[in-house]
C-alpha cells in the first residue's frame, strides 16, 4: 500500500512527539511535579500513530488510562496536556481531570478513562450517533488486553456488530494488565479471535510496525465508513515502563523486556524512512530538535500557568 | 504490643483468618505474587496459600462479586477484592439485585462474603478513583459496611467481617495505608456495630469515619486551646450504626457535628443527622451541622481536591457556629 511521503514524515513526527512527551512526563513525575497517577505509553507509539493517521479531525476516539499517546496522535496539544498533568487551570480539563481524563472534544477525543473498559460503549454510542446523524464519521475505541476481559466488551462489540456501527476496536496487547500476564487471564492466543463470536472481521498486527498498523486500520476504517460495521484489530506491542510510574516491574522477565526494547518502533521506522529515501538522517534530527523544543515549551507553559481557583471545584457539574 | 501499618494490619487479619478457616479465599485483580494488590494488603498471601485460595482474576468485577456471591451461597467464605471502591459500579447488579438472595429466598441461605475496597480522596486520583460511597452503599440492603480509621480497628474489624455470615463491605482509606499503630500480639476481634470514642469531651460531639477521624482529632486539639472540648466518636461500622453511643454523647454535649468525606446530598452524614433529629432532638442545644464535600465529582488538581475534601478548618468553623469559645 502506498503512503504519501508527507504522511510518513508526519507519522514519524507523531511517534517522536509521543516518545519525548512520555519520557518527559516520567521525569516530571519522578521530580514530584505531577500529582496523582500516570501511565506511560513508551514502546507503544506505533499503535496510536498508525491508527490515528487514518482519522479525520471530526472522527472520534475513546482512550484509556494509558492515553497520552492516543491524544497526541489524534492531534492533541502537548502544552495543554502537560498543563493538565500539572493540575493547572490552562490544562485541557482546567485541572479537573488529570492524566486519566484528558479530553479534547474539538478533536473528537472523548477522553482518557480511569475505568478500564469505560470507553468501549461510549465509542459505540458515538458510532451510533454518527450513523444516525449520517455524517460518515468513524470511531476508534482503544482498549488494552486487560480491558478486553471486561463484560462491557462483550455487550459493546456485539451491539455494534448487530447495528453495523462505524467503529474500530483496537486492542493494544502489551502482554500485561497491571502485573498480570494476559496469558493468565485469557485462553485465546490472539485476542482478535474473539471477533468470530460477534460475526465481525478480525486482524492481528505487529503493533511495533507503524505502517502495518496504518494499513490494517485503513481497511477497517473504510469498512466502517461504508456502513459495513465494526472490525476488531489487535496490535501486539509492549509496555516499557511500569504499569504506573513507581511500579518496580519484578513480574517481568528481564529477557522479555530486553527483547522488546530491541524492537523499539521509533528507530525502526526512522531506519525504514531513511532507507527508502523518504527523509535523511539530518531531517530526522531536525524533527527531534523541533519536538524537544516543543516539549520544553510545554513544560514551561505548564509551570508558568496559574493554578485553578479553589472555588472552580463547584463549576461544570451541570450544563 | 507490636507496631504495624494499617495495610499490614489488614494483611495480618487476612492471613490469620485464612489459616483459621480453609473455606476463606480471596479473588481479585493483581492480588498475587509481586504486588499483593496495588496497595500491598495481600502481600505474602499468595506465597503462603497458593493460587487456589489467592485467585487472580481477569479485569472482570462483575465476575468477582457475582462469583463471590455464588461461592458464598454454596459453602465457601469468599473475599472479593475490588481494588478501588469506585469499581463497585461495574458490579452494580450484584450489589443491588443479587446480594439480597437470603431475604428473597425467605432466609434459606447465608452469604458469608467480604468485599474489600479502597476509598478516599487526597491522592489526586481524580473522579473515578477517590470516592467513598458510604451513603450510596448504605442504601443497599443486606450489606454491612465497615470503615476503620486505625491499624488496630482495621485488623479487629476485618476478622469479624470475614467471620460474619452476611455480606460486609470493608472499606479502607487510601491515605491511611501507611499509618502506624499498636497491635496486640495476641488475637483479638472487634464487634461490628460498636463505635469507639476516640476522644472524650463535653461541649460538642463530632462523628467521623476513617481519614476524617484524624482530621477531627486534630481540630479537637486546636479547639481545646479555645476552651472548647470536643468528643470524637468513630462509629467504625457505617451499617449497622451504633446510634446509642452517638445519642449518649449528644445527651452530654447537646451539640453534634458530622464530618463526612463525600458529597453532602445523600451522604451517610445525612442519615446520622436524621437519626439524632428523630431520636435525640430534645437533647440538642443547637442545630446539627454537617461538614461534607460539595455536591460535585472529585476534581484532580490538588488545589481543587483540597477544597473538595472536608478540612480541619471547615470543622472548626462549623463547631464555632454552634459553640462560642470561652473568653
Ligand atoms: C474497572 C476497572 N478495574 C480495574 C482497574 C484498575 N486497573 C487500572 S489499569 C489496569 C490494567 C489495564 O490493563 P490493560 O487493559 O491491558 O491496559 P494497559 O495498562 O496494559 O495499557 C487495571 C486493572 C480499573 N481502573 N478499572
Ligand atoms: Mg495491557
Amino acid at each position: 500500500m502506498h503512503i504519501e511521503k508527507e504522511k510518513l514524515i508526519e507519522m514519524y513526527r507523531t511517534m517522536v512527539r509521543i516518545r519525548e512527551f512520555e519520557e518527559r512526563v516520567s521525569k516530571e513525575f519522578a521530580a514530584g511535579n505531577i500529582p496523582g497517577f500516570v501511565h506511560i505509553y513508551t514502546g507503544e507509539e506505533a499503535v496510536a500513530t498508525g491508527v490515528c493517521a487514518n482519522l479525520r479531525k471530526d472522527d472520534y476516539i475513546t482512550s484509556t488510562h494509558r492515553g497520552h499517546g492516543h491524544l497526541i496522535a489524534k492531534g492533541g496539544r502537548t502544552d495543554l496536556m502537560m498543563a493538565e498533568l500539572y493540575g493547572r487551570r490552562t490544562g485541557y480539563c482546567r485541572g479537573k481531570g488529570g492524566s486519566m481524563h484528558i479530553a479534547d472534544t474539538e478533536l473528537g477525543i472523548l477522553g482518557a478513562n480511569g475505568i478500564v473498559g469505560g470507553g468501549i460503549n461510549i465509542a459505540g454510542g458515538a458510532a451510533l450517533s454518527a450513523q444516525m446523524r449520517g455524517t460518515n464519521q468513524a470511531v476508534v475505541c482503544f482498549l488494552g488486553d486487560g480491558a478486553s476481559n471486561r463484560g462491557t466488551f462483550h455487550e459493546g462489540v456485539n451491539m455494534a456488530a448487530c447495528w453495523n456501527l462505524p467503529v474500530v476496536y483496537v486492542i493494544e496487547n502489551n502482554l500485561y494488565a497491571e502485573k498480570t500476564r494476559i496469558t493468565d487471564t485469557a485462553r485465546v492466543t490472539n485476542l482478535a479471535d474473539r471477533a468470530t463470536a460477534y460475526g465481525i472481521p478480525d486482524v492481528t498486527v505487529d503493533g511495533n510496525d507503524v505502517t502495518a498498523v496504518y494499513e490494517a486500520i485503513h481497511e477497517a476504517i473504510s469498512r466502517a465508513r461504508q456502513g459495513k460495521g465494526p472490525t476488531l484489530v489487535e496490535c501486539k506491542t509492549y509496555r516499557w515502563h511500569g504499569h504506573f510510574e513507581g511500579d518496580r516491574q519484578t513480574y517481568k522477565p528481564k529477557e522479555e523486556a530486553e527483547a522488546w526494547k530491541k524492537k523499539d518502533p521509533v528507530p525502526a521506522f526512522r531506519k525504514k524512512l531513511i532507507e527508502t529515501g523518504v527523509f535523511t538522517q539530518a531531517d530526522a534530527e531536525r524533527i527531534h530538535q523541533m519536538i524537544a523544543d516543543e516539549i520544553e515549551n510545554a513544560v514551561k507553559f505548564a509551570r508558568e500557568s496559574p493554578l485553578p481557583a479553589p472555588e472552580e471545584t463547584l463549576e461544570d457539574v451541570y450544563a | 504490643m507490636k507496631e504495624l501499618r494499617y495495610n499490614q494490619a489488614i494483611s495480618e487479619a487476612l492471613d490469620e483468618e485464612m489459616a483459621r478457616d480453609p473455606s476463606v479465599f480471596i479473588m481479585g485483580e493483581d492480588i498475587g505474587e509481586h504486588w499483593g494488590g496495588p496497595f500491598g494488603q495481600f502481600h505474602g498471601l499468595a506465597e503462603k496459600y497458593g493460587t487456589k485460595r489467592i485467585r487472580e482474576t481477569p479485569i472482570s468485577e462483575t465476575a468477582i462479586l457475582g462469583g463471590a456471591i455464588g461461592a458464598a451461597a454454596t459453602g465457601l467464605r469468599p473475599i472479593a477484592a475490588m481494588m478501588f471502591v469506585d469499581f463497585l459500579g461495574v458490579s452494580g447488579d450484584e450489589l443491588l439485585n443479587q446480594l439480597q438472595m437470603r431475604y428473597m429466598f425467605g432466609g434459606k441461605i447465608k452469604l458469608p462474603l467480604t468485599i474489600i475496597a479502597v476509598t478516599g480522596a487526597g491522592a489526586a486520583a481524580a473522579a473515578q478513583h477517590s470516592k467513598s460511597l458510604y451513603g450510596w452503599l448504605m442504601n443497599i440492603q443486606s450489606l454491612k459496611i465497615v470503615a476503620p480509621a486505625t491499624p488496630y480497628d482495621a485488623k479487629g474489624l476485618l476478622k469479624t467481617a470475614i467471620r460474619d455470615d452476611n455480606p460486609v463491605a470493608f472499606l479502607t482509606h487510601k491515605m491511611l495505608g501507611g499509618m502506624k499503630g499498636q497491635i496486640p500480639e495476641e488475637e483479638y476481634t472487634i464487634p461490628l456495630g460498636q463505635a469507639d470514642t476516640k476522644r472524650e469531651g463535653k461541649d460538642v460531639t463530632v462523628v467521623a469515619l476513617a481519614l476524617m477521624v484524624h482530621r477531627a482529632l486534630n481540630a479537637a486539639k486546636k479547639l481545646e486551646e479555645q476552651g472548647i472540648s470536643i468528643e470524637v466518636i468513630d462509629p467504625r461500622t457505617v451499617k449497622p450504626l451504633d446510634k446509642e453511643t452517638i445519642i449518649q454523647s449528644v445527651k452530654k454535649t447537646g451539640r453534634l457535628v458530622i464530618m463526612d468525606e463525600e458529597p453532602k446530598t445523600g451522604s451517610w452524614a445525612g442519615e446520622v443527622a436524621a437519626i439524632i433529629a428523630e431520636e435525640a432532638f430534645d437533647y440538642l442545644d443547637a442545630p446539627i451541622k454537617r461538614v461534607c464535600a460539595p455536591d460535585t465529582p472529585i476534581p484532580f488538581s490538588p488545589v481543587l481536591e483540597k477544597f473538595w475534601m472536608p478540612s480541619e478548618e471547615a470543622l472548626i468553623k462549623a463547631v464555632l457556629e454552634i459553640k462560642k469559645p470561652k473568653a
